[in-house]
């Protein structure tokens, strides 16, 4: 990876420019080595996870209580610090909460020692293979990987094993971990068993997965017999009872907790949840959100020190046989009880703050604590179906939430990765908990952004963005965060604008200094914008006359389609995708209903994704502000682009005051969604241009219009207007705005975009709802992707 | 409604690739019988009535778990939506019995296989209340994706069978 400047001394223009191009080759590395392995891994649990999701009856109900629980245990949090250090000093084990990384590990390292050399016979039992080294076996653990604590054991001469077999490949590669949930996902079968052949002294070479899973089982089966310590992390801990509960599919959480006789559990302090009934619908839903399960196969809800009895494979005493295990009724209660077989046991939760407490009082990191580390939303994201974890991912957490917890963690840092987060809202449906993970994201790139220096490049976009954000961002950030007036600009001088900007030295400085990437098509922009068009045919009143004349030829009107509109000419569609502004004033009107083109303000998507939130909130005020006099005259905002729909209706929640967001989401309508409204409400359909009945069409949906779940409208338009259209499965077209245009991300785009072009068919006609996506989707296909409403609409 | 509860526990069984015997106590000794594979290690059943075959080692050492091909349990109860088995953790070692050995053979009255994920999480609570403390909810077999495929029986079983006594 390039380096950092995170010393408060700045980079020079051209080290930008380096930046850039570093981490673009280390992006098509990583595509080229591990993109191959991740990609059929993430994208099928994915689909599975939609699967089932979609099969569950009551999902959202579930997603919606487990959110509501998380809510609730991390508001109580210091209460339930307490009630389950109670509730486990009582079963007989020890709770200690760690500061910080170095804490955790110092006190881990004391009880294993102790556990090794201290009272414990089987330390020095002939059957101890390593002597007085200490032993330890552990079950994956995402937060020891937090904090190191392999490293420090081993520093301090213990042996440690991973169990989990995805985490003992990644320690016999010395590697880290590119997914949270399926650590070597980015290792091929091959390559895993080339590892092993380099590792261990084989009598044959192993092939197959089942003998490279028998060779591990009997090699980690051997160590887990030996053990004198087992680590395991905790899915979720009940402070009522001290239950920890561990979700494995392979058994072996179960093993490392009940073999050796000292079982330590470390978690985040954040895994802690009131009750026993509380784990209910988490238990539903973690493997459904994980890898589209209905439930994993061991879910172990244990309240050590456990009653099982100890396992020493040196003695050949029967396992229950020196305790009363033949009174089922002996209090088992008590672990100081002599008959108790408990007492032969010992048990450590150790529950890591490391930053969580004050995640927990930022107001907005503190939903990355409700993450149950499922996995979900880095399988449904494009990117992250390209690049892996090592692409997007911080130094232990990978995907979508990892900017959340690389940011809040103690000396963790997230400004490597977070770009890759193009914010288009897949995930939003994945979350079993409803974190709104790309909120996370744009918070996160804002406060980077202001906590960067003075940049030498301002003065080449000053003037051209007046923001309200802090003079270090980078100017291409900055470009694209306020690409309107931008536009603007372009337009006035359309057509000599796109010509240099087309010219070769041009894009050479474009790309020197905004890093856009030379071999991207830019925008044509169009002198004539839409609303100067609008106006030039008569503007509102020729419409409103023209809305009345198709209205007479209708048979009858029905109330309910008495309705005016207003159109938002967003930058893209006023500036450059002019005809699909046309074609949906052409298609409102046709079907009775008159339409405003009003010069609106940007909606504040563009700075958004630039993590620019001081701008993002002025223009979202403005934008109500010029608007709130037709929506309380009723009228209806309807919305082109679905990026500015999904920001009025999702970001607009934490921009606005609420009742203003109220009237704005309630009042904004997709515009093809919309369309659909008016013809099941009798508008009369002939007066499109209808096809056949069985028109074969491709549409490809936008990902924050599936995240609002109006995909489906569109498909009914198409159908109702005599298309048979068929949708695309890949989550996201790879262009997500300014996200491809960028030099560092321009192959990733690419990459992600021809998964999508692959679900094409030569010969159908593509149609597409998103500016980005079109555009995306024209340049890789070579061929013209309108919107929906430019094949419908009359002419 | 139990019999139709016992019928989806059944066929959320076949879906896991379990196979499972249901047979009346007086039979259920044989039932075991003919599930066993190699040398065996059990736990005894609290079924009144049922008895463990002979040549199952109830009173096993580590090393015994570690050689037997199948362990048989009881299961506490069961859960028929996702054809679930709940083991204990008790003393007389149902957890190590139930997960060892390469087959494991749970056995459950077919009066406590109740139908979905809440009444299972009704009889935990019920189960912790009374004073158990560690109950593993075990579904399908052992399995990994860890190594390029999917393979079953990893650390834990990976051949499950479930005999369910009926009531009489
Ligand atoms: S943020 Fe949500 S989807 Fe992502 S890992 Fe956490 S719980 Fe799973």
């Amino acid at each position: 990876m390039a380096e950092r400047v995170d010393n408060g001394t700045r980079s020079e223009p051209a080290s930008q420019a380096d930046t850039r191009e570093a981490t673009a080759a280390r992006l098509r590395y990583l595509m080229e080595t591990e993109g191959n392995a991740i990609y059929p891994m993430a994208s099928g649990s994915n689909v599975r996870r939609a699967q089932t999701y979609a099969e569950t009856d009551d999902i959202e109900q579930l997603r919606a209580e487990a959110r509501a629980i998380k809510e609730d245990a991390i508001d109580r949090l210091p209460e339930l610090l307490e009630t389950v250090r109670e509730a486990v000093e009582k079963n007989g084990g020890t709770v200690y909460v760690a500061d910080d990384a170095a804490d955790a590990n110092a006190y881990v390292a004391a009880v294993v020692e102790e556990a090794a050399g201290g009272s414990n016979e089987r330390a020095t039992a002939a059957s101890h293979p390593s002597g007085d080294d200490p032993t330890v076996v552990k079950s994956k653990s995402m937060t020891t990987e937090e904090i190191d604590l392999n490293d420090t054991l081993e520093a301090r001469g213990a042996d440690v094993y991973e169990t989990d077999l995805g985490e003992w490949v990644i320690q016999l590669a010395d590697d880290s971990p590119s997914h949270i949930v399926g650590p070597a996902m980015h290792l091929s079968r091959e390559e895993i068993a080339a590892l092993l052949e380099a590792e261990f002294d084989l009598a044959e070479p192993l092939e197959t997965a089942a003998e490279l899973t028998r060779f591990a089982r009997d090699y980690l089966g051997e160590k887990i017999r030996e053990a004198d310590v087992g680590i395991t992390g905790a899915n979720f801990v009940v402070a009522e009872t001290g239950t920890i509960t561990l979700v494995t599919n392979e058994g072996n959480a179960r093993k490392c907790a009940v073999t050796p006789d000292t079982h330590v559990a470390v978690a985040g302090v954040e895994k802690l949840i009131p009750r026993l009934r509380d784990l209910e619908p988490f238990v539903d839903i973690i493997a459904k959100s994980a890898t589209g399960q209905s439930i994993s196969q061991y879910v172990t809800m244990l309240s050590p020190p456990t009653d099982s009895p100890t396992l020493d494979f040196a003695d050949d005493t029967p396992l229950a046989g020196e305790t009363d295990a033949a009174d089922p009724t002996a209090d088992t209660g008590d672990a100081t009880d002599e008959t108790d077989p408990s007492g032969d046991r010992e048990f450590h939760l150790v529950l890591l703050d490391n930053g969580r407490m004050d995640m927990r009082a930022d107001d907005q990191l503190r939903e990355t604590l409700y993450c149950i580390r499922c996995g979900a939303c880095s399988n449904s994201c494009a990117n992250f179906q390209s690049v892996g974890g090592h692409g997007f991912g911080g130094e232990t957490y990978s995907g979508g939430i990892a900017t959340g917890w690389e940011a809040g963690l103690a000396d963790h840092d997230a400004a490597e990765f977070n770009d890759l987060c193009t914010g288009c809202t897949r995930c939003v449906d994945a979350c079993p908990v409803q974190i709104d993970i790309p909120w996370i994201n744009t918070v996160v790139r804002d406060r980077l952004n202001r906590g960067e220096e003075p940049a030498h490049l301002d003065s080449l976009v000053e003037g051209l963005t007046p923001d309200e954000e802090p003079s270090g961002l980078d100017p291409g950030k900055r470009f694209f965060g306020n690409i309107g007036t931008a536009a603007r600009l372009a337009s006035a001088t359309a057509p000599v604008s796109n010509w240099i900007a087309d010219a070769e030295p041009i894009r050479a400085l474009l790309e020197r200094t905004l890093g856009i990437d030379r071999r991207r098509n830019l925008p044509t922009f169009r002198r004539e914008t839409l609303v100067d068009w609008f106006e030039s045919r008569g503007g509102t009143e020729a419409s409103r006359y023209r809305a009345e004349r198709a209205r007479k030829r209708f048979d009858e009107v029905p109330d309910s389609l008495e309705r005016e509109a207003v159109l938002y000419a967003d930058v893209y569609t006023n500036h450059v995708d002019v005809d699909r502004g046309k074609a949906a004033v052409r298609t409102l009107e046709a079907l009775g209903v008159p339409v405003q083109v009003p010069n609106l303000p940007e909606s504040g998507r563009a700075p958004l994704s630039q993590g620019m939130i001081a701008t993002a909130d002025r223009q979202a005020s403005r934008l109500y502000a010029a608007v709130a006099e037709d929506l309380d005259a009723g009228r209806d905002l309807v919305v082109i682009e679905p990026s500015d729909l999904a920001a009025f209706q999702r970001e607009y929640e934490r921009l606005l005051p609420e009742r203003s967001f109220e009237t704005l989401s309630e009042n904004s309508y997709d515009l093809c969604a919309y369309v659909f409204g008016l013809l099941e409400h009798g508008a009369d359909p002939s007066v499109l241009r209808n096809g056949s009945g069985e028109e074969p069409i491709t549409y490809h949906s936008h990902c924050q219009q599936r995240t609002l779940g109006l995909e489906a409208q569109t498909v009914a338009l198409l159908e109702r207007c005599g298309y048979a259209p068929r949708t695309t499965e890949a989550e996201c077209c790879g262009m997500a705005g300014s996200f491809g245009y960028k030099r560092e991300y321009y192959e990733v785009s690419v990459d992600v975009g021809q998964r999508l072009t692959s679900e094409i068919d030569a010969d159908d006609p593509v149609v597409a709802t998103g500016t980005s996506c079109g555009d995306q989707l024209e340049s890789l296909l070579e061929r013209p992707v309108p919107h929906p409403l430019e094949v419908l609409a009359p002419r | 409604m139990t019999t139709d509860t016992v019928g989806r526990f059944e066929r959320a069984l076949e879906d896991l690739q379990v196979s499972v015997a249901h047979v009346q106590a007086t039979d259920a000794t044989d039932a075991i019988e003919s599930a066993l594979e190699g040398p065996a290690v059990g736990v005894e059943l609290p079924f009144e009535g049922v008895s463990l075959p002979d040549r199952v080692e109830t009173a096993p050492t580590a090393g015994d778990l570690v050689d037997a091909t199948t362990g048989v349990t009881p299961a506490r109860f069961a859960i028929a939506e996702y054809g679930t088995v709940a083991i204990e953790s008790a003393p007389e070692g149902d957890e190590p019995v139930a997960l060892y050995p390469q087959r494991h053979v749970a056995v459950v009255a077919e009066s406590d296989v109740v139908p979905d994920l809440g009444a299972g999480f009704d009889r935990l609570e019920a189960a912790f209340t009374a004073g158990d403390d560690s109950i593993v909810f075990a579904t399908g077999r052992s399995s990994t994706a860890d190594m390029g495929g999917l393979v079953e029986g990893v650390h834990g079983p990976g051949e499950v069978h479930v005999i369910v006594l009926e009531d009489r």
